[in-house]
């Protein structure tokens, strides 16, 4: 491209103003030096941790200048629109008076400027003009491109060209840039990042949008089949997968496994493995150990299901699972807790009556989500924060220490205890020397798993611009318009000279290259 | 023999062939220039045969993956990048002479790694995809071609100091070297190299970035940095064809560009925090 300035009468002093070249060239270095900012400062931060680390003061100026989202911020949104502005206007402008100087009606050979050319191929041969005249052009038309001949002094001049078009190539990058730019627009616009917690078996139809509390509906129904975490024997996590189904109006449509790089997509939706946890249990086997009789027992229990214990110990409801548990100011960990009804008279008609009037308080501690997993990123230090999804789930896991009141006495003779059974310590339950001691023999865990939702309707134009960025790279740095002349000229009878030069726009060196290459090939040539 | 000794190999042969540069074109002996040449092809033969090796030996014990995933095996794919590409250079202008100040890169980049625990360990699950290769890759070849022209940069600087002081042994030094306008031309053969890969490499992993987060940029600091460093050499393109910029410029930019690329590379990595701790 040259260095001219317009020449098609914009006299606008604005449309002057955006065809500077001086201007694209300021706005690339502040853009790559204020994006320096947002890589110093954490982004998206609370504002708690800002004034802690900068004090009141710095602060109030960066929130003013909106560095803590530096990136939406107008005055860089304003640099992004300046480029995009002069982008526009300097492809127009130069176009202009371009397209018919790259695409004239007739192409048209000057035989001066070869003649100026420094570097150039000459050769003696043992052959007269017209055959060599044919023999070149025939070779050159298909080795190198179209071929025009012309009379010159004592012979011929056949010029040639190839890769005219590729002048285009520039304006492919800058069209391409517009593209990711109006594909970024379109997925701000109209697009959101949400997440959701599904816990296996759950169905869910809507997520909650990132950074605030607002639902999304998905317009489909999708559940949780399964959630399985596996591990290399180094204890490293290997993959992350979710058995996800699809249903809509009641009817599955699609089951699919979601693992990290292999999203789930769905009518414009795109569900992402980005954490997991454990939500409850599942295939709970208690042991109960006698302290009368010494015995053992095991049961298979379900979240909510009663039983009548042995030797007329009374019943015992399963409640359900819980994250944590304060004793004494230490939190012993997952654990179950249960309801532990039993009479000084082993009078079961009474017990029976107790629990049908109080309200089963079974599977109500189920569902406290914790100990978010991230899985998209570093295993090591899970920067989950990057989701947007961790404060979410941070919130809830204090809550999931609870503390249970002490024994109740219901009447003179019935006794009701609210008991919860370590995972950890199965020797916990011995210390309530009760008639029986409760431990957990066997529990399976049952997860959530948490899906990063995406609705972006302009990557397809993004991608749009990522090719033309590459070929219009290609294009501009590896091709370029190539222009050769071969001139014959008699030297006695049946003799000539060859004198071959060429031009390229770009790639000096690859064109002398290949004209010593090709000139070789015209004096050898077979005859 | 395992690809860890087969890589130590590679680091002295490349230390090897820096010092006959180095010393071909401190004592102006051009016929060592053949063994010079000779050591960059065996270290990058052995620095091949040992990524390949790496490569098998993760497979053998289970769970095979390209060994470009950590910061080990991404600089010791560096090493190899930036004497490749040197050589297709070096072959393509004919001048041994500029390899003491490129070959030296890829002696530092298996020094950096040496550093590192080069345990082969399973890829953890973000990196498992298809996309890690094409990723790394580009941008490796990208970075090797910026990092030649940051020594060529260099060289352009000092001998334009050597002209300037005219006489003395600098100078005739540097007599030895191709003419300025030669090396100004491969300084913008590999601005323009870099600066396509880079591209290619950025792309590749915003595409990879939209498979595994679901979103193709996020502001990471390692993609913010990345950005800067292509604005930094987009300008220094539209210096040099539009505003006709050359010489002394341009060879400041191959350098305070390279500079970037190494914040980018290696800088990001530990002084700020983001997604891409792995490299």
């Amino acid at each position: 491209m040259a260095k001219d300035k317009s020449k098609t009468g914009h006299g606008n002093p604005v449309w002057k103003f955006f065809t500077s070249v001086k201007l694209t060239v300021v706005v690339l270095l502040l853009l790559a030096s204020t994006s320096v900012i947002g890589t110093l400062i954490p982004q998206n931060s609370s504002e708690a941790f800002y004034i802690q680390k900068y004090g009141e003061v710095f602060f109030n100026l960066f929130k003013t200048l909106d560095i803590f989202d530096m990136y939406s911020a107008w005055w860089f949104l304003l640099l992004i629109i300046l480029l995009a502005v002069n982008i526009v206007v300097c492809s127009i402008d130069k176009l202009n008076t371009t397209w018919k100087i790259i695409f004239p009606e007739k192409i048209v050979f000057n035989h001066e400027r070869f003649i100026r050319l420094k570097h150039r191929e000459k050769f003696d041969i043992k052959d007269n003009v017209s055959s060599l005249q044919s023999l070149y052009v025939d070779f050159i038309n298909k080795k190198f491109g179209q071929t025009v001949t012309e009379k010159g002094e004592n012979g011929v001049v056949i010029f040639a060209e190839t890769g005219r078009w590729t002048r285009l190539g520039v304006y492919v990058v800058h069209l391409s840039i517009l593209f990711m730019l109006a594909g970024a627009l379109m997925g701000a616009l109209w697009g959101y990042k949400a997440f959701v917690a599904i816990p296996e078996g759950v169905t869910v139809d809507s997520a909650t949008l990132r950074g605030s509390d607002t639902k999304v509906a998905f317009g489909f129904e999708m559940r949780c089949n399964s959630f399985n975490v596996s591990f290399y024997d180094t204890g490293q996590p290997e993959e992350f997968k979710s058995n996800i189904s699809i249903i809509e109006d009641g009817v599955e449509t699609l089951t699919k496994d979601v693992i990290v790089n292999a999203p789930l997509r769905y009518k414009g939706l795109s569900f992402y493995q980005s954490s997991y946890g454990t939500d409850s249990a599942k295939n709970v086997v208690l042991r109960l150990t006698s302290n009368e009789s010494g015995m053992g027992y095991s049961f298979k229990m379900d979240f909510g299901q009663t039983i009548d214990l042995p030797e007329s110990g009374g019943k015992f409801t399963l409640n359900g699972f819980v994250h944590g548990y304060n004793f004494r100011g230490h939190n012993l960990g997952e654990g179950f807790v249960g309801t532990l009804v039993y009479s000084d008279t082993s009078d079961h008609n009474e017990i029976n009556k107790k629990l049908e009037n109080s309200a089963t308080k079974a599977d109500t501690n189920a569902s406290t989500a914790q100990e978010t997993t991230s899985v998209g990123q570093s295993s090591a230090d899970g920067q989950s924060s990057a989701d947007g999804q961790s404060s979410a789930d941070g919130e809830k896991v204090d809550s999931g220490t609870e503390e249970f009141t002490a024994e109740k006495k219901i009447t003179p003779h019935f006794h009701e205890v609210e008991i919860y059974i370590p995972v950890k310590f199965p020797t916990f339950d011995k210390m309530r020397r009760g008639h029986f001691a409760f431990e957990i023999e066997d529990y399976e865990k049952k997860y959530y798993t948490g899906l990063q939702v995406t609705r972006d309707p302009g990557v397809w134009c993004v991608y749009i611009g990522f090719i033309f960025m590459i070929i219009g790279c290609w294009i501009t740095f590896f091709m370029s318009h190539q222009q050769l002349c071969v001139e014959i000229k008699t030297n006695g009878k049946d003799a000539c000279k060859i004198d071959i030069s060429g031009t390229s726009n770009r790639n000096s060196q690859g064109m002398k290259l290949r004209i010593m290459k090709l000139a070789a090939k015209l004096q050898n040539m077979q005859r | 023999m395992s690809s860890s000794h087969l890589l130590g190999i590679t680091t002295f042969a490349y230390l090897l062939a820096s010092i006959l540069y180095i010393g071909m074109f401190i004592f102006r002996a051009k016929r060592i220039g053949f063994a010079a040449t000779a050591a960059t092809v065996i270290a990058v033969a052995a620095n091949t045969a040992g990524i390949g090796l790496r490569w098998a030996e993760s497979h053998w014990m289970g769970f095979g993956y390209a060994p470009l995933s950590n910061m080990y095996e991404s600089l010791v794919f560096f090493a190899l990048s930036i004497s490749s590409v040197f050589l297709w250079f070096e072959y393509r202008y004919g001048n041994r002479f500029l390899g003491a100040f490129v070959v030296p890169f890829s002696a530092v980049a298996m020094g950096l790694a040496g550093l590192k625990n080069p345990a082969i360990t399973p890829l953890i699950p973000a990196l498992k995809s298809n996309w890690l290769i094409a990723h790394v890759v580009t941008c490796f070849i990208g970075y090797a071609a910026f990092a030649i022209s940051c020594g060529l940069g260099s060289v352009y600087l000092l001998m334009l100091k050597s002209n300037s002081s005219s006489a003395g042994r600098l100078s005739r030094l540097m007599s030895q070297l191709p003419s300025l306008d030669t090396i100004d031309d491969i300084i913008q053969k590999t601005l323009v190299f870099g600066f396509f890969w880079f591209t290619a490499g950025i792309i590749t992993g915003a595409v990879w970035a939209n498979s595994a987060w679901g979103t193709y940029w996020s502001w990471d600091p390692k993609e913010t940095w990345s950005l800067i460093t292509w604005f930094l050499y987009a300008a220094a393109l539209h210096f040099r064809y539009i505003m006709g910029w050359g010489g002394k410029r341009i060879a400041w930019f191959s350098i305070i560009g390279f500079a970037s690329v190494m914040f980018t590379y290696y800088g990001v990595n530990y002084l700020l925090s983001g997604l891409h701790s792995y490299g």
